[in-house]
């Protein structure tokens, strides 16, 4: 199975809990702290961490979903 | 409209109790009317669903400034959230300013400040050690680390603290200063501030607000000192008290069942992290919750609420509702996903979160490393809630170890 992130950038508000609940697949931009999914298409064995990255994102900007 | 309107926020049992009403209202009424300290009236919300839509709804802020906002202080202006200044809220160029604030905020840079908290917290264990047992906690280490750590943020001088602490405690206040007392901290704060910001326009430092006065400076004069002093202000409001408080009842909250908790932590320290979201969760005496004027007519769980009324919600409630959470009356500091409220969230979530989170990860494993035969030296049951602010903490945490 692959599954992909869906990620609303407007309403990131930078907050940062992705990257450090899954630093492997989510940095922030530098300028204005606005998230990044370095892995748009994550690897199998950081399915669980994205799936919390998705449960506590203040913003609710990340969904994991099936391709 | 003559039946007794519960007085808000509530008595709780113990200090580390929740008040039995956020479960009975959470049952029976979740929206209910309840009274300010001011006398005024405004709904409280007390399920986590209903708290977390209204939070994420980009339409209602915690700006109390109408004429018809509901008073949640005694002091003549409501206190602090709607004594906030105007510069800041009603500026043209807000999200340009989050945004720089943002940057200073991230993971990464927060990260990268994680020796200097740790050291901060080093010695201030030290010192607690050097004073003997049992100590307080709280006053060693729970208060002056997030000063520290904000001065350290902003670029000024640590030996300013103490007067940081007594502003910051002062400007926060829901009855225990009064306007007088509240006037005069304002004031020498603005002071302070107004000269602080001036020598870093003429001397820049490796920090935030030197950072932000480079940029603004580029752009336009005057009216952004005003802000930057807003931003200074707002930063030590928002982020001492709170993170202060916090580190005292985290630390209690594992200590109140060593075998199952802070035993469990030394065992395993990668535990530290989910432990932290935990007690934040768990934190059954956070202060009074958000306010949300609410601008226009909306419908919360079936209940028409109308332009015009100030809604109150408990994070603290919400965070223990049992439809939420399995087990939402134990505290499992293994709690994997833990989508607590404690920050707020939504557009207006805590900004300091990253920092926040940091510090009181650093204090629990430093303490875990330093202290491991921690213990309070009184029951839990006789540990003493602080009144009188918006944020609630402990008077004190005393330990032996
Ligand atoms: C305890 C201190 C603070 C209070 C009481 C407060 C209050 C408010 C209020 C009432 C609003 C809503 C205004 C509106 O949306 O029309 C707001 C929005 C905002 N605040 Fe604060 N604020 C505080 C601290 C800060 C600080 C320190 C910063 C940044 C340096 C900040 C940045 C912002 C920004 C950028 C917005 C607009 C956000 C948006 O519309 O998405 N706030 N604040
Ligand atoms: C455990 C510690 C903390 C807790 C529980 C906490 C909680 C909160 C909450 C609930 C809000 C949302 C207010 C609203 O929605 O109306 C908030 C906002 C804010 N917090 Fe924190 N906070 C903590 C630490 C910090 C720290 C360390 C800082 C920075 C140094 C900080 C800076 C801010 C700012 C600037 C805002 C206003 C954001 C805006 O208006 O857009 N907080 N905090
Ligand atoms: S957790 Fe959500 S809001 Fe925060 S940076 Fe990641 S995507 Fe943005």
């Amino acid at each position: 199975m692959v599954k992909r992130i869906e990620f609303d950038e407007p309403k990131c508000i930078a907050a940062g809990q992705c990257v450090m609940t899954a630093p492997e697949v989510f940095d922030q931009r530098d300028e204005d702290g606005v998230a990044i999914v370095l892995q748009p298409v994550p690897a199998p064995e950081h399915w669980d961490a994205v799936r919390d990255a998705v449960a506590i994102c203040p913003a609710a900007a990340l969904l994991l979903v099936d391709i | 409209m003559s039946e007794t309107v519960p007085v808000y926020p509530f008595a709780h049992p113990a200090a580390l109790e929740p008040s039995p009403e956020w479960e009975r209202l959470r049952d029976e009424c979740p929206v209910s009317r309840v009274r300010m300290v001011s006398g005024d009236e405004a709904l409280l919300l007390t399920r986590y669903a209903d708290v977390r839509e209204l939070l994420a709804d980009p339409r209602f802020t915690h700006s109390l400034t109408a004429p018809d906002a509901a008073k949640v202080s005694t002091a003549d202006d409501g206190g602090v959230f709607s004594s906030e200044n105007s510069a800041m809220t009603a500026g043209p160029d807000h999200p340009r300013w989050r945004r720089m604030m943002n940057k200073s905020f991230t993971v990464k840079r927060v990260t990268a400040m994680r020796p200097r908290i740790e050291e901060i917290a080093h010695q201030l264990i030290d010192d607690m050690l050097a004073g003997g047992q049992p100590g307080d906690l709280q006053s060693a280490l729970g208060f002056p680390l997030p000063v520290f750590v904000i001065c350290e943020l902003l670029g000024v001088d640590p030996g300013y603290r103490d007067k940081f602490s007594h502003w910051s405690d002062a400007m926060l206040n829901l009855t225990k200063y009064d306007q007088d007392e509240l006037t005069t901290a304002a004031a020498e704060f603005q002071a302070f501030m107004v000269q602080h910001v001036q020598d870093k326009r003429s001397k820049p430092g490796d920090d935030l607000l030197s950072e932000l006065a480079a940029v603004v400076d580029s752009q336009d004069g005057r009216l952004s000192e005003e802000e930057l002093v807003i931003t200074a202000q707002g930063l030590l409001v928002a982020g001492h008290e709170t993170t202060a408080n916090m580190i005292g009842k985290m630390v209690s909250m594992l200590l109140a069942d060593r075998p199952r908790r802070w035993e469990r932590l030394l065992d395993d320290r990668g535990l530290i992290n989910s432990a932290v979201e935990e007690s934040l969760r768990f934190d059954a005496n956070p202060g009074f919750g958000l306010p949300r004027y609410i601008s226009e007519d909306i419908e919360v769980a079936g209940c028409p609420i109308a332009a015009g009324t100030t809604v109150v919600v408990s994070m603290a409630s919400g965070n223990r509702d049992e439809r939420a959470y399995p087990e939402a009356g134990e505290m499992l500091i293994d709690r994997v996903p833990n989508p607590h409220l404690a920050f707020g969230v939504g557009p207006h979530s805590c900004l300091g979160q990253a920092l926040a989170r940091t510090e009181l990860q650093v204090v629990l494993a430093v303490l875990l490393d330093r202290l491991p035969t921690l213990e309070l030296a009184v029951p839990a049951g006789e540990l003493r809630r602080r009144d009188g602010l918006i944020v609630g903490g402990l008077e004190e945490v005393p330990v032996r170890w």
